[in-house]
């Protein structure tokens, strides 16, 4: 039995194992407030990087199947926006338990975490809005345009926009640690390949989920067809 | 198959070059003196007691646990195409 893709798979893994490991083993800085917690730049930080990829994916196939409006095309759309859906949510619940210990609480309504749930809201809205149709082509077009536009919507949203105020999250203001990491190349040696992991993983489960989709299609058709 | 896997390494690729920038503000710079800080707490105890090793097998328990979840659809699938394939076959010739 052969597993297709089997080389980048098995490359998912040993990055994956390797972050795992790494991350929690080896020499991370000192630093106060953060404590032990900057590991969190193993695992956190580079699963959002991960859904940041999965939803601009998920935006080209949209642009591609509005060009050419092959099924493949919005399976591929919707497996994207969902890996990144995923991520998000979990993206959501490690930062906030991170926030916690760091910030004082799970919530402070912080620009970036409130930012973050409107992102995701406008991609909820998307898995919705897919299932309200009856007639599938249609289906497809309008939840590739409004895909595209939650994309676009997005990338400020999480980028921008809490870049402009003060925000607690690093990177945004002046919460010491964590905007130092792309300085530290010990730090990047677990960073980079945790974002190639966590892209692959994501990228696997779109694989394994499209090509269902595509068996489901073709076994319905039949069905349709025999009947 | 490959071109998606060109998109994606393609989106990559401008992820990490833009990653400097996104997080370029107020930099600190780390020195090997915060790697020796000794007032800041870390779980020191854990490793002299070796039980942060535990923890490590633990989450690698439950990353193999999901993979080997995600390994098992994935040859499920892989059965049902090959199986697919023979009935497209058998139904050409037929």
């Amino acid at each position: 039995m052969k597993i297709k893709g089997l080389w980048w798979k098995a490359l998912t893994v040993l990055l994956m194992l390797y972050t795992l490991v790494g991350g929690l083993l080896l020499d991370v800085p000192r630093l106060v407030i953060l404590n032990e917690t900057i590991r969190n730049l193993y695992f956190h930080v580079p699963m959002w990087f991960g859904m940041v990829i999965m939803l601009a994916t998920s935006a080209v196939y949209s642009i591609k199947y509005l060009k050419n409006p092959l099924t493949k095309n919005d399976d591929y759309a919707v497996e994207f926006a969902n890996a990144g859906i995923l991520f998000g949510i979990l993206g959501m619940v490690s930062g906030m338990i991170w926030a916690k210990f760091t910030w004082g609480a799970y919530w402070s309504g912080d620009p970036k975490q409130n930012a973050a749930a409107v992102g995701l809201l406008i991609y909820f809205a998307y898995a919705i809005l897919r299932g309200v149709f009856e007639d599938e082509q249609q289906r497809n077009r309008i939840s590739a345009i409004f895909n595209i536009f939650a994309f676009a919507a997005f990338i400020p949203l999480i980028f921008i926009l809490p870049r402009l105020t003060d925000s607690l999250h690093p990177g945004n203001g002046g919460n010491p640690g964590f905007n130092a990491y792309d300085l530290d190349s010990k730090l990047r040696l677990v960073f980079y390949p945790s974002v190639i992991a966590w892209t692959l993983l994501g990228v696997w489960v779109v694989d394994v989920k499209t090509r269902w989709r595509k068996l489901h299609a073709v076994k319905t058709e039949q069905m349709l067809a025999t009947s | 198959m490959y071109k998606f896997l060109k998109i994606t390494l393609l989106a990559l690729g401008l992820a990490l070059m833009s990653a400097p920038d996104n997080y370029a503000q107020e930099k600190q710079k780390i020195t090997s003196t915060d790697y020796e800080n000794q007032e800041v707490a870390m779980a020191d105890a854990m490793r002299s007691n070796g039980k942060i090793y535990i923890v490590v097998a633990t989450i690698i328990a439950l990353f193999a646990g999901i993979l080997v979840y995600l390994i098992l659809i994935d040859k499920k699938i892989g059965k049902l195409e090959e199986k697919f394939e023979e009935e497209q076959k058998s139904s050409v010739s037929s």
